[in-house]
């Protein structure tokens, strides 16, 4: 097991740069242009002058070295400053973001809590609602619940988030004023009334993202349970006399877990990359309206820091789901 | 002496209740918090490294100018204590100089003397090559910027100008703090991140936390010289989402008393108001939305002397042909159709302000059959039977038709191509993203400069009151071209002599009035000949919750330029 995780992780790099440098050429090569935004009132020389201020006179290949470097030398070494109070990376010059003139890293800190209060806390609440559905659907096969399940999943599998997130708007805030439309990023929670507030204005994105999650989840479950209760083994457990409850919640869902935690840990790298849509429509404003604005701008570095990230997250996570696999059923070996 | 003191009495009482009744008078910040919604969310604080009209208004809430326009578009003095004229003295009789004087007792937000050095110093931070200033244009044509005492400013240029109101005028321009920006010249200006996010000015609010591309919590500045204003003590600038989510919130939520730039079908805006808790204002620029008409020719079997003056364009370039489709169009319907109360119809490049309007041209009405006439009369026949006509020299008239891509736009599109079909040319349709069309990349086959195609259909405006520069965009050395890179702003590669010349004379004639007579004369010559078809004037929307007073949308300068006195509508 070590050696495979060990054998993994040294792969990953040549891995990860290779993805660096595909983003980096096909943000590149992709028509469209940082001054896009900028009103046709400025004259195109001024253009072409705040183009090179931003760095885009050098040729590509320059630029890609000068981005490795940032990101993988002066960040961190940033992030050691921060953390110690030396000043090691002062006066180096870190990934700016052209919109903002700002660093990247230090935007990105500032949004995370944003998207992983909604978007974590979504997946945390459609988990819990996923899992027991997906066992009853499978012990119930064909029953009422179960056809009721499949459609509402297949609903919100369907249904995009910029529909329902909008039909949910119009419903509860315009016509109902039961929720605020527009979230409150400033907002901090203090107290009971706060915590209200917050919860308010959370319920429906968060409502949204977990319709769609729970669907996928809840399929996966139903089908590893089905796959799992049709064994030798439960026919013996039942044989045996044991309660239909243990034979379930114990024997079956044990086993049948092992695919569905791997599912939701490969699923983990989403949160980060935040619900691009669903942020858009609630302006959460949290690193997939980040992404998204980045992208409608032309904003190169923030694009490829972003993405990198999100890269770097899958191939941890997808390792961190193999492993896992691994330890939960023993009959999974690697080596 | 009693009745003066009767009168006095019954005056000031008077005084009082109209201004109880106004809301106007009270003690700073006494209304709590104000809540503005911008769907393009502010990304930078500082008007001269973004140009977006975003971030220049975000700032103008901190960062103030000279002198600005108003909501008529008059310019008002505003840090400076009156305009500086030839007839008070303050412009040089040579047009060389022009003295600013400034108000007295001035102080940024951080309670330090606001002095000329601090305007010196911003003309330099705008002026250095290396900053990427994108207000670069005010200072064009400036020698120098001296300041011979704390109160006076002198700007020299380096030849007589009669519109010297382009330094330190208007939203673009405005004065920051020499103390603040000191590190921050030329290439360092991208690495103040903390000044360019938490500008120090003299608005009437300071910035409490900038969340870029997100949200913007202000409070009133304490140091501001207007006493018992602001009226509010907090702002909310949040940014976000899109127009749709910008109008509910301010019309039917009441959750925002003010949303920016409402660009929504004209029926969406009409649903939002009968909720009840907003409305919305509208204000005309000089913004026209319009057809460019490429004078040269788009072949691409021409290869890359395409779209260049080398080559006329066959047919766009003859007076029968570009004023027939311009019978074609029917404006009053794209007006409906497309803006509503936010647009109206014109026939002119420039529309507003009032003065320099001109009142030659007359098309709003649609003629289809005297469209068909003219191009029968001038010899563009459908010879061979396929219902496209064709030049005299047997060429068929076929149009591309490119524009970006937006629901409106495409709306435009398919009418005008219905027209256009209709009196016997051929139409195809395309649309780009507006990143790439208006982006401006040489390496790339799409942008407006390089005008691969027949037909462009974008809007275009200019800033302040005063239209040279933007008539400067007819030039004949205007035309973007291989050589130039193809940068360069006159995109109907549009060429008269005669305009050359009168623009010219243009840039040397002073008093108002002429000025004026000599922008609809030029505005005339470049329509007239082909240079573009103008079809709607398109105003700004904007909405505000009706508890809010004072609100005075200003299309010349910020919208948000006199929030200062903006209060609640109390009980």
């Amino acid at each position: 097991m070590l050696t495979f995780t060990i054998r993994r992780l040294i792969f990953a790099v040549p891995t990860l740069l290779f993805t660096a440098l595909i983003i980096f050429l096909l943000l590149e090569l992709a028509p469209g242009d940082p001054m896009s935004n900028v009103p046709l009132t400025v004259p195109d020389e001024v253009k072409q002058q705040m183009r090179l201020a931003l760095g885009l006179g050098e040729p590509m290949h320059i630029r890609f070295f000068k981005w490795i470097v940032q990101f993988f030398w002066i960040e961190p070494l940033n992030l050691f400053d921060q953390m110690f109070g030396t000043t090691f990376a002062e006066g180096k010059l870190r990934v700016i973001s052209w919109q903002s003139r700002s660093p990247v890293i230090d935007i990105i800190a500032e949004r995370m809590p944003q998207t992983l209060w909604v978007v974590g806390t979504a997946y945390v609440v459609a988990i819990a609602i996923a899992i027991p559905v997906g066992i009853y659907s499978a012990y119930r096969q064909y029953s009422f619940f179960d056809q009721a399940g499949t459609f509402i999943t297949m609903v919100g599998y369907s249904v995009p988030p910029f529909f329902s997130g909008v039909l949910v708007i119009v419903v509860f805030a315009v016509n109902l004023g039961w929720f605020p439309s527009i979230y409150d990023t400033t907002h901090k929670v203090v107290d009971w009334d706060s915590f209200v507030v917050q919860l308010q204005q959370m319920i429906m994105p968060v409502m949204v993202l977990a319709l769609q999650i729970t669907s996928q989840i809840s399929r996966f479950m139903r089908a590893s349970m089905l796959d799992n209760l049709g064994q030798d083994y439960v026919r013996t457990a039942r044989a045996k006399g044991m309660e239909e409850r243990t034979v379930v919640m114990v024997h079956v869902l044990r086993n049948s877990m092992i695919p569905v935690v791997t599912v939701i840990a490969l699923g983990i790298p989403a949160i980060f990359g935040g619900a691009i849509i669903t942020e858009q429509v609630f302006k959460v404003n949290g690193i997939g309206q980040l992404l998204i604005t980045a992208i409608q701008a032309n904003d190169l570095p923030m694009v490829q820091t972003l993405t990198f990230i999100f890269a770097v997250l899958i191939v941890l996570f997808n390792l961190l789901a193999d492993v896992l696999y691994g330890i939960l059923d023993p009959r999974i070996r690697y080596d | 002496m009693i009745k003066t003191a009767l009168l006095g009495a019954a005056a000031s009482v008077a005084c009082v209740s109209m201004a109880f009744a106004d809301g106007h008078i009270g003690e700073r910040g006494r209304d709590g918090n104000l809540s503005l919604i911008y769907w393009q969310a502010p990304s930078i604080l500082s008007p001269f490294l973004s140009a977006g009209t975003k971030d220049v208004e975000a700032a103008s809430l901190m960062l103030e100018p000279l002198a600005r326009y108003d909501e008529t578009g008059k310019m008002v003095p505003w840090l400076a204590a009156d305009i500086p004229t030839v007839e008070n003295g303050g412009v040089s009789e040579d047009l060389m100089t022009i003295t600013w004087k400034i108000k007295p007792g001035l102080v940024w937000s951080d309670g330090t003397a606001f002095t000329a050095q601090d305007v010196k110093f911003t003309a330099a931070y705008c002026m250095n090559p290396d900053g990427g200033c994108a207000h670069g244009t005010k200072f064009e044509g400036v020698r120098s910027v001296e300041a011979p005492d704390d109160l006076t400013v002198v700007v020299t240029f380096d030849g007589p100008k009669p519109f010297p109101y382009g330094p330190f005028v208007g939203v673009e321009s405005p004065i920051l703090q020499a103390a603040q920006f000191a590190e921050c010249m030329g290439a360092a200006a991208a690495t103040c991140t903390e000044q360019n996010f938490n500008p120090i000015g003299t608005g009437p609010f300071t910035v409490t936390e900038f969340r870029t591309n997100d949200v913007i919590t202000l409070a009133a500045n304490e140091n501001y010289r207007e006493a018992g204003k602001p009226a509010f003590a907090t702002v909310t600038f949040k940014g976000g989402g899109d127009a749709a989510a910008a109008g509910r919130a301010v019309m039917e939520t009441g959750e925002f008393d003010y949303g920016w730039n409402l660009q929504l079908a004209p029926e969406v805006i009409a649903g939002m108001q009968a909720g009840g808790l907003g409305t919305p204002v509208a204000g005309f620029g000089p913004l026209v939305e319009r057809l460019m008409l490429n004078q040269t020719d788009p072949d691409p079997a021409l290869g890359d002397r395409r779209s260049t003056t080398d080559t006329p364009h066959p047919f766009l370039r003859d007076p029968a042909v570009y004023k027939a489709l311009s019978m074609a169009i029917d404006r009053p319907l794209l007006v409906e159709i497309g803006y509503g109360q936010a647009g109206r119809v014109t026939c002119n490049w420039i529309a507003a302000p009032a003065a320099v309007n001109s009142t030659t041209f007359s098309c709003d009405t649609q003629d289809l059959e005297g469209a068909k006439a003219m191009l029968e009369a001038a010899g563009y026949v459908d010879t061979d039977g396929d219902g496209v006509r064709e030049t005299p020299a047997g060429q068929p008239m076929e149009i591309l038709y490119q524009t970006s891509t937006n629901a409106v736009r495409q709306d435009f599109q398919a009418l005008i191509k219905e027209w256009w079909e209709d009196i016997g040319l051929s139409v195809e349709l395309r649309n780009i993203s507006s990143s790439v069309f208006f982006g401006g990349d040489a390496g790339s086959p799409d942008t407006l400069q390089k005008f691969y195609a027949d037909v462009h259909m974008y809007a275009n405006t200019f800033n302040g009151t005063d239209p040279q520069t933007y008539l400067g965009n007819g030039l004949c050395d205007k035309a973007p071209r291989p050589e130039t890179q193809w940068q360069g702003e006159n995109m109907s590669r549009f060429c008269m002599a005669e305009y050359d010349a009168l623009h010219a004379q243009l840039q040397t004639t002073a008093g108002a009035e002429a000025r004026a007579a000599i922008a609809r004369a030029l505005n005339d010559m470049y329509v007239g000949n082909g240079g573009m078809i103008p079809l709607v004037h398109r105003g700004r929307l904007s909405a505000h919750a009706n508890t809010l007073g004072g609100v005075k949308l200003n299309v010349w300068d910020s919208e948000i330029w006199n929030i200062a006195d903006w209060y609640r509508i109390g009980e």
